[in-house]
This record gives structure tokens, C-alpha cells and sequence, in this order.
């Protein structure tokens, strides 16, 4: 087939899209069962506690109340990364933030349950709580989990790369950076929900707003102790993740296990005020970024040094701590690198990956220190970085291998669409703008939980009516993933988009997918289907083939037909041909899976953490405009260039890229989930927590660049989390070219900005006096 | 979601019919609803029948009187307020700060009445009820404490609502109707410095409707609202001014009203020494002075209160510079 496609490239609205937006899209809460309970969950309101014993007597004995469970009933610890298993579903022993789940109810309504909820006794003894890492690592410090071998450090990361000490002394600049950067959570539009059901013959089904189904399957097996041939986990339609789903929570084993001791069905939906509770947002860190260049602008290294908030549990903790090192080595090329990263217990809600996962924190501090290693050595920020560009097909310091590499040509087309030689030191006080490039893993490596299985597969039937029917774990959060394995079959089946009916998440009846992580999907499952698709695109060509006495090859399917490809006025309709082929070899059916090459990253130990098939490049330019009188920053313009490889969907690959700047642009100036010296979150709401409005959106021009990668689906790479990292450093670095101040702490609140600007008054009023 | 707790709903059609319902024990008014609903679920008032306003036509004129009175019905929405052309032109200020609530969506909801009688917040109060227990009770709710002004007795939570600031600068009076009468007031004077119980309305009294004087020749009017977002935020500071000059341009009489402090908005003092001055740049620059002075933002809403302090000048000496002839008056 060569290069000529059809459908891959072609700007498809999503297949779902009409039914989101007018309300017929069916998520979790619309889902009502036959004789379903409601269940809420009963929540420690200290953020540091031991848990004497639980009363539900004055709870049961509410009418309508039909179960409460505490945490004797599921005593099996679980988490996401088996080997830092660290919660239980209802606390056993203590309450280790505001909003830890303590118990749960079961009711024949959501007032009768919530009501009993407040019913249930607790009887707490309050221990000292830390809430900042300086008090978590003070000695004596109250330990949070005393069973963790290092006190209340999770983690703690040292790697090397090159002697660093050495590149710094020999360099001619350094940037010695002091940077922090709160922590963000996800406001996914749709608050987590579950229902658990035990069908008649036994087997457990959970229906939840999940992006990993399968680990949660895997999850749900272990702590209800059941064969896992005996639970089903089923993704509906999912309102926004962004990595707030992305392991299993509290609600899902409530739901399945009410179920369990009711007999009837359980639905439990968080409150907003819970999502800020269940949290696994961005992770806030304290950072110190020490950077070194030569005069003629090459960087000569990079030292590093992290302190990550983690919050009450592991979560995905283990692996923050080394992206918040690893995902720091391209796309400028480190000559020397050395991080040392430790993420620590606090008495707040979990930490985990938000868009970006680890990694976007670092990069606002280290593009921010090349900004200033530009202005020391008066280069343009741009052609420094340039540069230092890492070539494709190079390795990291780190070793991760890099094969395609679109950044330099990120930096061009950011740099010609937005007038920046023009704009840079040239506009009038108080607009300026900035540059900022990042890079990120199109999926990791390894699954989470050790296997040399494939990390996607996807089963294909083609029938004779002309259908197409995909069965696939992939879990689709409004991304688009179910869309985009549909292109795929249409591309190698000549069908067209209405023919094809995508079968998702649904761990009865589709093979395993690992979920909706780490931006693995277009990559991963985009293979596994294209592996499908093609070996029922081979049987359906030489099906017409025999027909027409030509060599398969000549036999194009596109566009809902069979053509020959010497002469397109011979054709037969695609289901016709479907038919040949199914009278020629029997049933239709293939099977397709992805697992990652192995070859892709350092020995070292924590080298395949980091280590991607592919990785995506970008490049932002913002302008923005600041009120020197309040302080106020607000951002005009976003040149967001993306090397997503191939864009399979140049529609979704913007629609992703605009999501990223806007998530982004929130952290850069609003967004705070921060907390009482008590360990109580500032403001659990929507009103208090404030995300970007529509108003506060800037223009925001999305530019595509085509890479194509060896690995992914037609060079196809990833679009939905790379395009966050340079949208927050880009308006730092756009701050201080419009009014000469950096702002090195995340967010760039008013009140930081007008603080700046008036010491910055004083010191050029002094300045101006010598 | 959190469950709304159970109550009963009536729905009179008259104002008399209304004021009756309002003698129901445990009734309280609703008009949008906006503030009143998400304040139920947070289980920040429990009544047992709400007399739902929506239905009374006779609160929703807009018109002009002989006297230049510009007469504006409480139930009047706030997205009709920003728009009628009569408030655009006559009292501009009042417009602009209608326009300027929450969204679209909820201003097309949300009445002047409720507006005008909206309860004051804090950051420590809007919260759920689980929330506030874990935080400790305040004093305005099941508590005895005060978690913005440590020791302090009376509830300083801030007074948020942005069409009040705008009328008072206007001088406008507000009339209240009960079974015993109409009264009328000056807008000002209904508002008082507990945050608890912050107007000064009697419990069978309800806001009927608000009077703007003098608008056959209208003052010149502002209204900036300082948030963080250009949508859905409440003030975190605001400013109304109202200016007339006589016609060689001397200041005739001057009123500002800083709002989003305590419990009250706050009224500038000692403005009347302007009058007779030039309106110019030193002028603004000193008002904005005395307002400094005479302003304290608390850490009552989010936003760092040191920041609202040092931008309190800047906004009120723009508020000032905002302010212009309105359309009616350059025919």
C-alpha cells in the first residue's frame, strides 16, 4: 500500500462526539440497575489518626440501611505499584489524611446513605500530623507508615551520568536555580462512580470511571479474593481522566464488596469535595537546578535535586520519583547529568500523575534556567537552544534511545508563526513573550506489575454484512482511543468509519490493554490493531484477487470498496468482497498485539523507568501581557508546535494540544490544592480550586509536526500529555521578557508577580543611584 | 453530588401571597436559587418551606419615572439588568456590575432581589459540613470562633455581592414590603457590619424593589470587580464610583464604595472635601489615598489579603478614571 492512505491523516470528529455533547453519551451514574443500592463512604476528618474502633450500630439502624463495612471486612493492602502496597480500601489502623475512607454504607437511597454515613461512629486518637516534606523529614518526625524501611522518604533516587561536578566547574555560566511548583489536581469533569453487581452465576462485575480496567481487575481479584476469571470490570463512557483515574480507589471495592454482602446492586459516586480528597494530582516539589554553559552557548550539564510531597500514600510515587529525574535528558542534549530526587510521606491526599506525570514540574525549572543561561550569554533562547539540539537516533546521556526527533523543526515553526524575532526584546513594557521546549514517552516500557506479555492486543471480526467489529481493552477517556482504532481498520479494510462497531474495555469479552497511562495508546494498541487489521486485509485481497486474476498487491481496499489499483473503475463493494473472502477461508476473525522493543534504554538499575518506544517533541512560544500595577499575567497567544509523529487524526492531535496548553495555563496562574497547617485542603470545590474559564483561554495556534517514527502505527506517536510540559515555563520565560522578573514559583500568582516587580523597583532604583 | 435536604416549595403569585407564606414557620425566600441551593447542600441553612419569588410578576418592571427615579423590580435577572437599555444609559455602573456575576448561565438565573440580599462569604464558611467540622465550627455557624480574625467576636466574613456597590454609589434606596407596609431605605443603610446577619431586613420583610434618584441626568458611573477569573469568581475586591460635575467641570459630588472587606461595604468617608475641586489626576490620586487609609481586606476570601491591600489603590484610582459622561449624557 505504500504511503497512499486514505483515512489515516484524514480530520475525523470523534465517533462519540455527537453523543457527549447532547447528553446521550452513557457514563457510570446513568447507569441504574434493578433493586440498585447507594453507598457512601464515611471519611476521617483528622489528617492523622489512629482508629480506636468504628460503631455502626446507630447507623444500622436506620431504616433502609442495609450494610456497613470498615476496614476488618477488606484486610488485603493494595496500590498501584505492587511493590509499595500501601492502602487499604477502609483504614485498619489509622486515618493518614482529611478525607481518608474509614468506612461505608449501603442504603436504599443516596439521602438514607449519606445520612447513615454521619451515623457511623468513629472513635479517632489524633496523632501529630507533617504536612509539609520540611516536617516529614525533621528528625523525630510522626511516622506515616511504620512499616516503611526509610522513615516517611517512599523513595529516594541518586543517578549519575558523567562527571557533573567537573562539566559545572568547566563551564563558563551557571544557573543556579531555587524553584517550587503546588500541587495541581486533574478536575476531570465527571467525579469518579462504581457499581458493583454480583451477576446470578456468581461472577462479580464492577462497572467504574476507570482508566486502567485491567490493573483494576487485577486489584479488585486480590483484595476480594476471587479468581479473576470470576470478575468483570466494565468501562462505560468516561468524563475525562487526565490521570486521576488511573488506579483503583476506594469506591470500587466499597461498590463490589456491598455488593457481595447485599446481593444487590451498589453504586457509589464521589461528592467533587471527594475527587479533591482521592486526588493523585500533580505532585508539589522544591527544586534546585544548577546548569552550566559554555560562552558559545552549549550546555555542559545538569545537577539536580528534588523534593517531591507525596502525600498519605505510595500511589504511582515510586515511579514520579525517577520521571521527575529521567524525563529531563532531551530534547537538549546533557553532556553530564545527576539527579537526586526523593519523594516523602505527608498528611495530605496521595499525589500521583496528572498529564504530564513527574516530569513537568522539572522541566518548567530547567527551561526556565536555560532562559536565564541565554540572557547571561546573550543569546537568543531560541538559537541556544539549538544549539544543543539532541540529534534522532542518539541517546540520552541516560540512555534512552531516541529514534525520531521533530524539536528542531518545533523551534522553527513556533519561531516563524509567532513573529518572534520581532516580538523578543522588542515589545513595550508589560507584553513580552517566551520559548520553552519539552519532550515526553509515548507509553513506558514496562508494564506496571512485571510480565513479557504484550502490553495490547486487539481481536478483529469482519462479518458479511461489511462490518467491522474491534475488540480492544483500551480504555477511552474522551482522548479518543476507540475513534482512533477505527481509523485504523478503515485504513486496512477500505470500510468505512459508520461500518465499524469498537468493543472497549470490557474485560469479559476484549483482550487486555493496559489502560489509559502514559500516553501508550495510539502507539501500543494502534499497532495491535494494525497487526489485526492487516492480516484480514491480506485474506480479503487475495480473496478479490482469485476474483479478478490480479496479484493481491493490485487489489486496493478504500473508501468502501475493493479497486484495482491499475484500474480503479474495477471495483466491488466492500462487503461483497468480505464475502469472497469469508466463502474463500471461513470465518473472519485475527488477532493483533504490541509489546515494546527491549532495546531502548540504560542497564543501569531504574534505567527502563523513563524508557519509551517513542518519544514526542514540542515546542511552545507564549506572549503574554502583565499589569505592572496588580500584577496580573494574562496570556494572549500559544504557538504550540508537536512532533506526535504522524497524526493519525490531525483533529483529536489539536483537540490534545489546545487541552494541554489551556491544563496548562491553568497550573501556570491559577491553580493551588493547597492545605491547612492541619492538613485540611484550602478549598475542596470548584469556586475555591479555580481552573482556566473560557474567558481566560488565550488564542491558542496548534502546529503539527509529522515525524515519522519507526515504532508507532504509521509513525505515529504521542499527542496528550507531551504538549502540557513547555506551556508553563514558556510563560515564565514570556513574564520576564515583558517586565524583567522571573518567577520561580509555580503558580505565578498576582500577589508573587507584583512582589517581584516592586523588589526589582528597588534594586534598579539603587542601581541607578551608584 | 451532595444531597439537597427536604423541604417544601410554594410558589405564590402575588407579593401578598408571598408575604403570607413568608409567616410560615421555618420559610425563607428564594428567588435564582443560586446561592441559596449550593448553601443548603453544604447544610448551611435547613428550611423547612421556601416561598419561591419566580412566579410574582409584579416584581420584574424597569422604568424610568417623571422624577428621573429609575425604578428597578427585585425580581429582575441579572443577565436583563446588564442588558435593558434604560439601566445601560441611565446607571451604567449598575449594568456593568450585573454583567459581571458568576456566568451566563447563572446571571440568567440570579435576581437583583437576591443579589441584593446575597449572604456575605468566607473562606472558612462556604464549605461543606464535613469540611467545617474538620476545620472546627466558626462563630456564625455551630462554633464559637473566628478563623479569619483570631479572638475576634462578630463575623467579618466579606460582603461579595457586586450590583449593591454600584446602587449605594448611585445613592439609590431599596424598598421593603411587609404586611405592614412599604418602606423604603437608603441602600446603605440596609447593610450592617455582621456577617451573620449582615441585612438589615426584618424576617417578614422582602425586597421589593430598588430606586436609583436623579437619573433623568445621569452621574457618571463605574464598576471594576477584581477577581481572578474572568468568570465564576466573586470579588476579591471591588469598587463603585459615582461622580457629578457642574458644567465647568468641578467635582459637584463624589461617592465610592470599596466592597469584598468585611461584612459591609464601605462607603469612603470624607469625600465632600472635593467638592468644588477640578476632576483630574491629583484629585483621583488622592481619593484613592483616603481609600487606602480607610480599607483593610482580611484573609476572609481567597487571594492573598497583603496583595488586595497593595493593588486596593491602583483599582480604586482606575474605577476613577473609568469614569465617564454615560451615553445619554454626550446627546
Amino acid at each position: 500500500m505504500g504511503e497512499r492512505r486514505w483515512m489515516v491523516g484524514r480530520r475525523t470528529p470523534k465517533g462519540d462526539a455527537a453523543a457527549c455533547v447532547t447528553g446521550q453519551a452513557r457514563f457510570t451514574d446513568d447507569i441504574r440497575l434493578p433493586r440498585m443500592l447507594h453507598g457512601r463512604i464515611v471519611r476521617s476528618p483528622h489528617a492523622h489518626a489512629r482508629i480506636l474502633g468504628v460503631d455502626a450500630s446507630a447507623a444500622m439502624r436506620i431504616p433502609g440501611v442495609l450494610a456497613v463495612i470498615t476496614g476488618k471486612d477488606l484486610p488485603h493492602p493494595y496500590g498501584i505499584i505492587p511493590w509499595t502496597q500501601d492502602e487499604h480500601v477502609l483504614c485498619v489502623d489509622k486515618a493518614r489524611y482529611i478525607g481518608d475512607a474509614v468506612a461505608a454504607v449501603a442504603a436504599l437511597d443516596e439521602e438514607t446513605a449519606a445520612r447513615a454515613a454521619n451515623a457511623v461512629a468513629v472513635h479517632y486518637e489524633p496523632l501529630p500530623a507533617v504536612t509539609t516534606v520540611e516536617q516529614a523529614l525533621a528528625p523525630g518526625a510522626p511516622v506515616i507508615h511504620e512499616g516503611n524501611k526509610h522513615g516517611n522518604v517512599l523513595k529516594h533516587v541518586e543517578l549519575a551520568f558523567g562527571d557533573v561536578e567537573a562539566a559545572l566547574a568547566a563551564s563558563d555560566v551557571i544557573v543556579d536555580l531555587e524553584s517550587t511548583f503546588e500541587s495541581t489536581t486533574h478536575v476531570a469533569m465527571e467525579p469518579h462512580c462504581a457499581i458493583g453487581q454480583v451477576e446470578p452465576h456468581g461472577v462479580l462485575t464492577v462497572i467504574s470511571a476507570t482508566q486502567v480496567p485491567h490493573y483494576l481487575h487485577r486489584e479488585l481479584a486480590r483484595v476480594l479474593e476471587l479468581p479473576m476469571d470470576r470478575v468483570r470490570v466494565i468501562q462505560p463512557n468516561v468524563g475525562g481522566g487526565f490521570g486521576g483515574k488511573s488506579e483503583p480507589f476506594d469506591l470500587e471495592f466499597c461498590v463490589a464488596k456491598l455488593a457481595m454482602m447485599t446481593g444487590r446492586p451498589v453504586k457509589i459516586r464521589y461528592t467533587r469535595e471527594e475527587v479533591f480528597y482521592a486526588h493523585r494530582g500533580r505532585h508539589g516539589m522544591r527544586m534546585r537546578h544548577r546548569v552550566g554553559a559554555m560562552k558559545d552557548g552549549r550546555l555542559t550539564g545538569c545537577d539536580a535535586k528534588i523534593d517531591i510531597d507525596g502525600g498519605g500514600y505510595a500511589s504511582f510515587g515510586l515511579v514520579t520519583t525517577y520521571y521527575s529525574g529521567q524525563l529531563l535528558a532531551a530534547p537538549l542534549h546533557l553532556p553530564a547529568y545527576r539527579f537526586d530526587a526523593r519523594r516523602v510521606y505527608t498528611n495530605k491526599p496521595a499525589c500521583g500523575p496528572k498529564r504530564g506525570h513527574g516530569s513537568v514540574q522539572p522541566r518548567f525549572a530547567f527551561e526556565v534556567a536555560v532562559d536565564q543561561l541565554a540572557e547571561k550569554l546573550g543569546l537568543d533562547p531560541m538559537e541556544l537552544r539549538r544549539r544543543n539540539l539532541l540529534e534522532g537516533g542518539n541517546r540520552t546521556v541516560n540512555g534512552l534511545l531516541v529514534r525520531s526527533n521533530g524539536f528542531a523543526e518545533c523551534l522553527e515553526r513556533v519561531e516563524k508563526a509567532s513573529g518572534w524575532k520581532e516580538k523578543f526584546r522588542k515589545l513595550p513594557f508589560g507584553r513580552g513573550v517566551g520559548v520553552a521546549g519539552s519532550f515526553y514517552i509515548s507509553g513506558t516500557n514496562y508494564p506496571i506489575y512485571p510480565n513479557d506479555m504484550p502490553q495490547s492486543a486487539v481481536q478483529m471480526k469482519v462479518d458479511r454484512s461489511g462490518r467491522v467489529t474491534i475488540f480492544s481493552g483500551v480504555s477511552d477517556i474522551g482522548q479518543g482511543a476507540m475513534s482512533m482504532l477505527a481509523q485504523i481498520a478503515c485504513e486496512e479494510l477500505g470500510v468505512l468509519p459508520t461500518s465499524v462497531r469498537v468493543l472497549a474495555a470490557d474485560t469479559d469479552l476484549t483482550p487486555v490493554d493496559l489502560g489509559a497511562y502514559s500516553s501508550r495508546i495510539t502507539l501500543m494498541a494502534g499497532n495491535a490493531c494494525l497487526m489485526a487489521a492487516r492480516q484480514l486485509g491480506d485474506k480479503v485481497r487475495d480473496a478479490v484477487a482469485r476474483r479478478w486474476n490480479c496479484q493481491s498487491v493490485d487489489v486496493l481496499l478504500a473508501d468502501g470498496w475493493a479497486m484495482r489499483q491499475s484500474d480503479t473503475a474495477q471495483k466491488v463493494a466492500i462487503h461483497d468482497a468480505f464475502q469472497w473472502a469469508e466463502t474463500d477461508g471461513g470465518t473472519l476473525g485475527s488477532v493483533g498485539h504490541f509489546n515494546t522493543p527491549k532495546d531502548v534504554h540504560g542497564s543501569y538499575r531504574g534505567g527502563t523507568i523513563g524508557a519509551s518506544p517513542a518519544y514526542s517533541f514540542t515546542a511552545h512560544v507564549a506572549e503574554v501581557t502583565v499589569d505592572p500595577e496588580t500584577g496580573r499575567v494574562r496570556v494572549e497567544n500559544i504557538w504550540a508546535a508537536h512532533d506526535g509523529g504522524t497524526a493519525l487524526n490531525p483533529l483529536l492531535v489539536e483537540g490534545q494540544i489546545e487541552g494541554c496548553a489551556v491544563m496548562g495555563l491553568g497550573e501556570a496562574l491559577f491553580e493551588e490544592h493547597t492545605f491547612h497547617p492541619s492538613g485540611l485542603h484550602r478549598g475542596p470545590t470548584l469556586l475555591d480550586y479555580r481552573i482556566p474559564t473560557t474567558g481566560d483561554v488565550p488564542r491558542i495556534h496548534p502546529i503539527l509536526v509529522e515525524t515519522n517514527d519507526p515504532v508507532g502505527p504509521y509513525g505515529a506517536k504521542e499527542a496528550g500529555e507531551g504538549p502540557l510540559h513547555s506551556s508553563i515555563p514558556a510563560i515564565a520565560n514570556a513574564i520576564h521578557d515583558a517586565v524583567g522578573i522571573r518567577v520561580n514559583a509555580v503558580p505565578f500568582s498576582p500577589s508573587q508577580v507584583l512582589r517581584l516587580l516592586h523588589a526589582k523597583e528597588v534594586l534598579d532604583a539603587a542601581a541607578a543611584r551608584v | 453530588m451532595l444531597p439537597l435536604p427536604a423541604f417544601d416549595v410554594v410558589r405564590p403569585s402575588t407579593v401578598d401571597e408571598a408575604l403570607r407564606a413568608l409567616g410560615t414557620p421555618g420559610a425563607q425566600l428564594v428567588a435564582g436559587g443560586t446561592d441559596l441551593l449550593p448553601a443548603l447542600k453544604n447544610d448551611l441553612a435547613s428550611p423547612s418551606v421556601l416561598v419561591s419569588l419566580s412566579r410574582i410578576d409584579a416584581l420584574r418592571h424597569i422604568r424610568i419615572q417623571d422624577d428621573g427615579t429609575l425604578v428597578i423590580g427585585a425580581g429582575v435577572t441579572l443577565s436583563r439588568l446588564a442588558e435593558e437599555p434604560v439601566v445601560t444609559r441611565h446607571a451604567p455602573a449598575v449594568a456593568q456590575a450585573a454583567s459581571v456575576v458568576a456566568s451566563p448561565q447563572i446571571r440568567n438565573a440570579a435576581t437583583l432581589g437576591g443579589n441584593l440580599c446575597l449572604p456575605t462569604r468566607c473562606v472558612y464558611y462556604n464549605q461543606s459540613a464535613f469540611w467545617r467540622a474538620a476545620l472546627g465550627h466558626c462563630l456564625r455557624k455551630d462554633g464559637d470562633v473566628c478563623h479569619v480574625v483570631p479572638g475576634g467576636r462578630r463575623c467579618v466574613a466579606a460582603f461579595t455581592a457586586d450590583t449593591p456597590p454600584a446602587l449605594m454609589a448611585l445613592g439609590a434606596q431599596v424598598v421593603l414590603t411587609s404586611s405592614r407596609g412599604v418602606r423604603a431605605l437608603p441602600l446603605a443603610e440596609l447593610y450592617v457590619a455582621d456577617g451573620a446577619r449582615h441585612v438589615a431586613k426584618r424576617d417578614d420583610e422582602i425586597v421589593t424593589e430598588v430606586r436609583v434618584p436623579d437619573c433623568a441626568q445621569p452621574a457618571w458611573s463605574s464598576y471594576r470587580k477584581l477577581a481572578s477569573r474572568s468568570a465564576i469568581d466573586f470579588p476579591l475586591l471591588a469598587v463603585a464610583a459615582a461622580l457629578r460635575l457642574d458644567p465647568d467641570g468641578r467635582v459637584v459630588s463624589l461617592c465610592v464604595v470599596v466592597s469584598a472587606l468585611a461584612a459591609q461595604p464601605r462607603v469612603l468617608k470624607g469625600l465632600e472635601q472635593y467638592a468644588g475641586s477640578s476632576w483630574d489626576d491629583a484629585v483621583r490620586r488622592d481619593v484613592a489615598e483616603v481609600a487606602r487609609r480607610q480599607c483593610h481586606p482580611l484573609p476572609n476570601v481567597p487571594g492573598d489579603a497583603e496583595w488586595r491591600r497593595d493593588v486596593l489603590v491602583t483599582e480604586v484610582r482606575r474605577a476613577l478614571e473609568q469614569l465617564s459622561p454615560p451615553a445619554s449624557g454626550q446627546r
